[in-house]
Formats: structure tokens, sequence, C-alpha cells
């Protein structure tokens, strides 16, 4: 066994890990803003929870897309271009989202600030979606021929595992976000998390389940059949703590869920990066679809200093921010006057009125 | 249209596009994080409103970058499958790092920045924008390494007919890259300077325009105040600094850009000199600059180019350094390119229905030669007016004409056209290869890809043209959006990021007061800082 691929391949399976960890709950917080908030309150108390992170996380992505190109050329190829259409719109979703939490405050319009947040709810689930379903597929097979590319037309990699994969991400990530919501705000908002978590995370995490169980049956090991066993124990465990109101070990616990779900997946499907459902001689493996050692040992030297230091700064933030926020901090929506209005007084006295609100 | 022209269509329109917010990005970011440093240092009210307001275009623009960044990261992928798998030795490694080192640390610290005004100590607040800011820096960098390589594939070895990194010390020090990376950051400075010294002109030609502000009989500026949040005597100041600071940047950055591009011209003549020869609509050996060739640019018979006006001696000093060399001309670099890479593409798969046809060696020169003039012309037209909008201001006010205002407004524009000119200048000279051999190098001349190789060969032409109508459309939306934004906030003034100037307001005489700290900390208990 290569010992650079297989370090690679971990790293990648962590990256994933960071990403579906993190970035999970800002895209359930994103779900909840339609789902979840009863006002526009409550939805400012939601976006300022993830507010100074979000992009952060999202980087994940970036870093586990980037080193899947630099690490194993031949992986990223064949399951960036198989899944087209569907990456496509997670481009789309990650696109409006990302748009729509930096531009939803800057026009003081309820008609604005919809559309806006239909942006972020839809574009965040499309990503959660489309990102599940794309790993499912990569751990479970896609109808690749003997130079990695897609036999059949645009939709020939569909699969049950699709569907599986995606709703198990967009479960997860809702759950994820309600036990952070329950961690990281205070008042109505906190309480109503927390009751929804304890009563809906039995059931958000069964098609997560179903995916981990499904690559164990086609390619499980001892050892990923025991995290799986270990990732019910974590969920028992998240819901037990968010009943006894112990929120941040709750949020603890469904990351130690999340940890385990992807180990054991990634774990079950080593060292296949993708089955081919067409022939199994056309699999890509760690050793077929890899860069060269000198790349790889590049790369480890630079990962072994830079990841450490990313999760330490990463900390940081959440340290920096760690306060929670809730509805008695959302100070009113500024509107504000253009320098520019229609008619200018010059005068020397300010005792004149100042409206309040000047929405365009 | 077939795969691979939709997918060389959707990488130009979606490449463009991100590199019309990222040298905004860069350029904006530097100039906001030294706004702030005096504002820390000085503490002058002014300067806080500069951060604030500057600050607020800075973000609105921010974003669209970022949306836009991750398209590109997946399109190697999706679309240029052939190509990935060709490159990823060496090609991925900066795209990674460019993740792991430098958006990190960006997208990290700026989210601190944005949120943690009160939450952080001044001088913590402050390094953290210029953290987010040198990531950026890191970022271009990264990116322009990964690009340069595509222009000058050094550090491999090919091994099974892929090339393979054996020197990581040449591929991230290629000195394509080198030169390009000052170049590129140059440019960006450029798009800040314009953007500043246009939007400041329009504050200060409405000032005027208003009756706020008044000439006297010397010709000195009198700043007034208005009944408005935010539009008092300090205002001018935010504006008359801003112009100034555009003005000096904008004229620097164009001085950088020239320098910088001379030394990447010298180089790409030796490097890709049939890119240069398209430059130039050269099809004859010689030492001429055209100032203005006509005739047909796109004909196959290069003879049918008339240089009309031409400078004996600036060719080769472009390309050399002295005003005697002879420059290779079109017609003998097609004979060695042909000799070298063969006249016709394989008859392979891989190039679908362009199997065995001819290699069209020549980049469509209407693009070459004048992408290249048009980036040059626009930088040197925004660096001049910059410089005249100097002296027209040396007394404080612009003046009053409504024209000349819209054309500072405008003259935004120009850096953003010199940016996108230079870069589609580049990456359409390089045809047909999208990793270019260099035929005077020793050892990297075998090393090359043609573009017609590259596309994903399991990707159906609609699927790509879905992208493609999918992605422009979102493109034009958010375009529309984030401009109108934009001038929302620019009319606005700095009161449309600074709210609490309107409270201010109320007691003027604690205004001062009040912007001399952190701002009015009313609720100290606050923890949002700003409001989202």
């Amino acid at each position: 066994m290569e010992l650079l691929p297989t370090i690679w391949f971990v790293a990648i399976a962590v990256l994933w890990t960071g990403y579906l960890f993190l970035e999970g709950f800002d895209l359930g917080v994103g779900m909840l803003m339609k789902l979840f908030a009863r006002n526009n309150t409550d939805r400012r108390v939601l976006l300022n929870t993830i507010g100074p992170v979000w992009d952060g996380n999202e980087v994940w992505l970036l870093t586990a897309a980037g080193a899947t190109f630099a690490a194993f050329p031949l992986w990223y190829a064949s399951l960036f271009s198989t899944l087209y259409l569907p990456l496509l719109a997670v481009l789309a979703a990650l696109i409006f989202r990302a748009v729509a939490f930096e531009y939803r405050g800057k026009v003081d319009s309820e008609r604005w600030r919809n559309r806006w947040d239909w942006a972020i709810a839809v574009g965040s689930f499309l990503a959660a979606f489309g990102i599940g379903a794309a790993l499912a597929l990569t751990t479970t097979g896609l109808p690749l021929n003997e130079n990695g590319d897609r036999v059949g037309g645009p939709m020939s990699w569909f699969s049950g595992y699709a569907l599986l994969g995606g709703f198990g991400v967009v479960a997860f990530a809702l759950v994820h976000a309600l036990a952070f919501l329950a961690l990281k705000t205070d008042g109505d908002v906190r309480h109503r998390a927390r009751r929804w978590f304890v009563r809906l995370v039995p059931f958000a995490v069964l098609p997560m389940f179903g995916w981990m169980v499904a690559v164990q049956f086609l390619s499980g090991k001892p050892w990923t059949w025991a995290l799986v066993a270990a990732a019910v124990l974590a969920v028992v465990l998240a819901w037990r703590l968010a009943r006894a109101g112990s929120e941040g070990r709750a949020f603890s616990a469904l990351g130690a869920f999340i940890v385990c779900a992807t180990a054991s997946i990634f774990g079950a499907a080593f060292p296949v990066v993708i089955p081919s459902t067409i022939d199994p001689a056309f699999n890509l493996t760690i050793s077929n679809a890899s860069s060269s050692d000198y790349t790889l040992g590049l790369m480890s030297i630079v990962a072994a200093v830079g990841l450490p230091l990313v999760i330490a700064y990463q900390s940081w933030t959440y340290w920096v921010f760690r306060r929670r926020v809730s509805a008695a901090h959302i100070p009113e929506a500024h509107g504000f006057l253009p320098a520019i209005a229609a008619k200018v007084m010059v005068s020397k006295d300010s005792s004149s009125s100042i409206p309040n609100q000047a929405g365009d | 249209m077939d795969a691979l022209e939709i997918a060389r269509w959707q990488f130009g329109i979606t490449t463009v596009y991100h590199f019309m917010m990222v040298p905004l990005t860069i350029g904006l970011g530097l100039v906001v994080a030294i706004i702030q440093t005096i504002w820390y240092r000085t503490g002058k009210p002014e300067y806080l409103r500069m951060t604030k307001f500057w600050g607020k275009l800075f973000l609105i623009n921010f974003i669209m970058g970022v949306a836009t960044g991750i398209v590109q990261e997946f399109q190697f992928g999706m679309a240029w499958s052939e190509y990935s798998r060709f490159v990823g030795d060496v090609f991925g490694a900066p795209l990674a790092l460019e993740a792991l080192l430098a958006f990190f640390v960006e997208s990290t610290f700026l989210g601190l920045w944005i949120f943690g005004w009160k939450q952080l100590k001044r001088g913590v607040h402050l390094a953290c924008l210029w953290i987010a800011v040198i990531g950026s820096v890191f970022s271009a960098y990264f990116i322009i390494v990964a690009n340069s390589w595509m222009q000058h594939p050094v550090g491999v070895e090919m091994v099974d007919g892929r090339p393979v990194m054996t020197d990581a010390w040449a591929v991230f020090t290629n000195n394509t890259a080198l030169v390009a990376v000052p170049h590129t950051l140059f440019g960006a400075l450029a798009v800040a300077g314009a953007f500043l010294l246009g939007i400041a002109w329009y504050h200060l030609w409405r000032r005027r325009h208003d009756g706020v502000d008044v000439v006297g009989k010397d010709g000195k500026l009198v700043p007034g105040e208005a009944s408005i949040p935010g539009r008092d005597k300090t205002d001018y100041t935010v504006w008359m600094t801003s112009l100034r600071i555009g003005a000096v940047v904008a004229m620097i950055s164009f001085a950088g850009t020239a320098i910088t591009g001379d030394l990447q011209g010298k180089l790409m003549f030796e490097q890709q000199p049939m890119k240069m020869a398209a430059a130039e609509a050269a099809c004859h050996d010689g030492t001429g600059f055209s100032v203005l060739s006509v005739g047909n640019l796109g004909a196959k018979n290069c003879d049918d180019i008339v240089a009309v006006i031409e400078v004996p001696g600036i060719l080769s000093f472009l390309a050399k350094g002295d005003f005697t060399t002879e420059v290779k001309g079109v017609n003998s670099l097609l004979g060695e390119y042909k000799e070298k890479y063969g006249t016709h593409l394989p008859d392979n798969p891989l190039y679908g229905e362009r199997a065995g046809q001819e290699i069209q060696y020549v980049p469509v020169m209407e693009v070459t030669y004048w992408g290249f003039r048009m980036m040059i012309g626009f930088g040197g037209i925004a660096a001049f007016a910059a410089l005249l909008a100097l002296w027209v201001t040396r007394k404080g006010a612009v003046p009053e004409s409504k024209w000349l205002m819209r054309l500072a407004v405008f003259g935004i524009l120009a850096p953003f056209g010199a940016n996108a000119a230079g870069w589609i200048f580049t990456e359409m000279g390089r045809q047909p290869f999208v990793v270019a051999p260099n035929p005077d190098m020793n050892g990297i001349d075998q090393v090359f890809m043609f573009t017609a190789a590259a596309v994903s060969p399991g990707v159906s032409a609609g699927e790509l043209m879905t992208s493609l109508v999918v992605l422009t459309a979102i493109y034009a939306v958010l375009l529309v959006v984030e401009v109108k934004l934009l001038v929302k906030y620019i009319r606005g003034g700095v009161a449309s990021a600074m709210p609490e100037l309107a409270h201010a307001q109320d007691s003027k005489d604690q205004d001062d007061k009040n912007d001399d700290g952190a701002g009015p900390d009313k609720s100290g208990d606050d923890v949002l800082a700003f409001a989202y």
C-alpha cells in the first residue's frame, strides 16, 4: 500500500469531515431562515450566528476540491465532469447564497429581504443536497469507462444513493443547525431550537445512516462497521444531552456523529475513490488516480503546517464571537438618508428633524 | 458551436467577470487597510469615515468575487477534465495551496474585521484587515503561479505523456509568475485608484452643486455644512482626501504596470514569440512598433496586413531592450512552430471532430492586436486623467461642470477595461495551446497541450450550453444588483456606512468627539457591530 496516497486519501476525508461539520450548521441555518424563523428579527438572529464564520467554513469545500485536484487529479476530473449538471446546481446555489448573506440587509424593504431569504434557504438546501449526492456517488459508484469518462447521458450518474446522500446531508445540516442555534442564541430562538432538535434528531439522521450502511454492504470492513455503531451511540448521546439541556455537549455529540459517519463511509470506500458501475476494472483507486509522490510529499509538508494553523485561527474566531446572540442584540434596521437627496437645505443649525428611514 | 467552443466561451465569460470583482477586491482592500492604519495612528475622524465608507463598498464587491471564484475552481474538473488529468500533478498544487494558505486566511480574517469592530481591540481589529488583505495578495500569487505554468511550463518532466512535477521551486518561482504578480497587483491598484477618484469627484461636485461648498474669490474652496447627517465639513475632507489618494494610487500603479509590463513583454518575446508577433500583427521580421495597422487581421494570409504608422526600433526595444535587433514575425515563426509541433492535430479521439485537422498557430489577431493596445491605452488614459484631476483640484474644488463629473465617474471603467483586455490578450494569445510550449527554452519545448484536447470527453455540448446560459444569466442579474447597490451606497455617502452619524447630528458639537473613538458606543453590550 502506498503511503503518500493513503495519507492524502485520509487528508481529503478529513477536509470533507471539516466541511460537513462546519458548513453543515451554516447550511442548516440557511434552510432554517424559512423553516424556523418566525419574523425578521429571528432571521437576523440566525444570520448573525453564522455571519462572521460562514465564509471561512465554505473554504473547507474549496480546499477539499483543490486538494482532490492536486492529490488525485483523475478523481477530481472524473467526479466533477460526470456530475456536471448537479454541480452546476450547487454552484448556482452557492453563488446566490453567498451574495444573499451580504445583500439582504442592504436595502430596507420587505420584498427585497424576502427574496434574498429565499435565496439563502433554497441555496442552502440545494448546496447541501448536491454535495451530499456527490459524496454518496463517489463512494458508491458512477458509470465510468476506461478513461474515467461518463458513459451515458447527462443524468446517467443518477441512482438511489444520490437521494440517500442528498437527503442525508440536508437532514443532518438541519439538526446540526438546531443544535448550533441552541448553543449560540438566547431567548425564544434558543428554546425552540432545542425543542425542535430533540424532536427531530432521531429521524433526521436516518438517511445518513442509510448511506453509511449501504457503503458498508458494498465494501465495509470490521472497523468501519464499528464506526457505524459509534455513530449510533453519538446520536443517542446527543439526543439525551439536548433533552437534559446540555446544549454545548449535545452539539459536540452530534459533531462526533458526523466524524464517525464520514470516517465509516470513507474508510469503507478505501482504497477506491470512485467505483465504476460499468466494470470494476475501471475503478479509480488511490493508486491509479493519484499524483506523483513528489507532489504529494510537497503538499504533505505544506498541509502539515497549514491545516493546524487554519484550525487554530478559525477556533479563535469562534472564541471571539462566543457570546450568544439574541433578539435584544439586534439593532434597528438602518435605513439612511441619502446625502444626495432631492432637495438639500443648507443651514447652520441642525434642529431640523431627521427622517428615520430612507429605503429606496 | 461544438463542446470545445462553448467551453471556451464559458471559461472566458466567467473568468473575465470574476476578474472584474477581483482587482477591485485586492486594490480597494489595500487602500482601505492603509486608510484604517492612518485612522489608527492619527485618530482623525475623516479617516474613520473613509474606512467605513470604502469598506462598505469593498464588502459589497468582495462577496461577488467569492461567489464567482468557486465557479473557477470547479470548472476545470467539470468542463476541462482532460486538461485536469494532464496537468493535475503540477497545476493542482497551487490551487490547493491557494485555498489552504490564502483563501482560508482571507475569509476568516475578513469575517473578524466585519463583525469585530467592537469585540476586538482597535489594533487587533486593524491587524485582521491587514491579514485578510495580505491573504488576498497571496491568493493572487498562487493563482498566477498556476496560470504562469500554462504560459511557461517549468519544473516538470514528461512521464508517460504527462508532465510530472520534479522541481517545485522552479514552479513557484517561475519567472513568468514573478513579473505577472506585480503586474496584476498594480493593475488591481489602478482599479482602486480610479474608483476612489471617480466617486470622490462625484461627491465633491455634488456638494458644490447643492451649494454646500462655495468657491471664494481667490478660487479657494470654502467647505460648508448641510442639514443632512454626515454632510458636514469633515465630509468635504473625506472626499478631497479620497480623491487625492485615488489619483496618486492611479498614477503610481500605472507606472508600476508599465515597468512590470515591459519586463513581462521581454520575457514573452522569448517564451511565446508567436503571441507577441500576433500582438503586433507583425507578419515579417522587423524592428518597428505598429501604431496603426490596417487590413484583414483575421485573414489567414498574414501578407494582407499593412502597418500604416510604424515607429522603427520600438518593437526591438520592447522585445530586447535595443533598437536594432530583428524581431521574428508571424511568417517565420509559423514555419518553426510547424516544424516543432506538427502541422496537423493527432488522429486521436480526444480531439473529437478536430482530430487530424490542420493546426492554426496564429492566434486571432484582431483580439491580440487590439487587446494589447486597449490594455495600454485604457491604463494610460486613466493615469493621465488622474494627473489632470490632481492639477484641476489643487485649490480644493472640483469644477462645476457636469460633464467633467460624468467623465470622472465613467473613468472608473477604464482600468477595468485595461485589466480585462490584458487577460483576454494573454489567454487568447496562447492559443491554440492551453499549455504553451516555449520554443526557445531548453527542455520545456515539448511540454504542451492543445486546447482542442483539453475539454471533458464525457460532457455533452448540451450540458455545456446549459451551464453557459445559466451562469451568464446569473452573472448578468447579479451585476445589475451589485451595481445598483453600489450606486445606492455611493449616493448615500458616508452616512450609508455609518448610521451613527444620524444620531450624532442631534448634538453637533459632539460630532467630532464621537468620531474620534470607535464610533458612538451607546450600547457597549452590543455583540453586533454591523447590521446584518
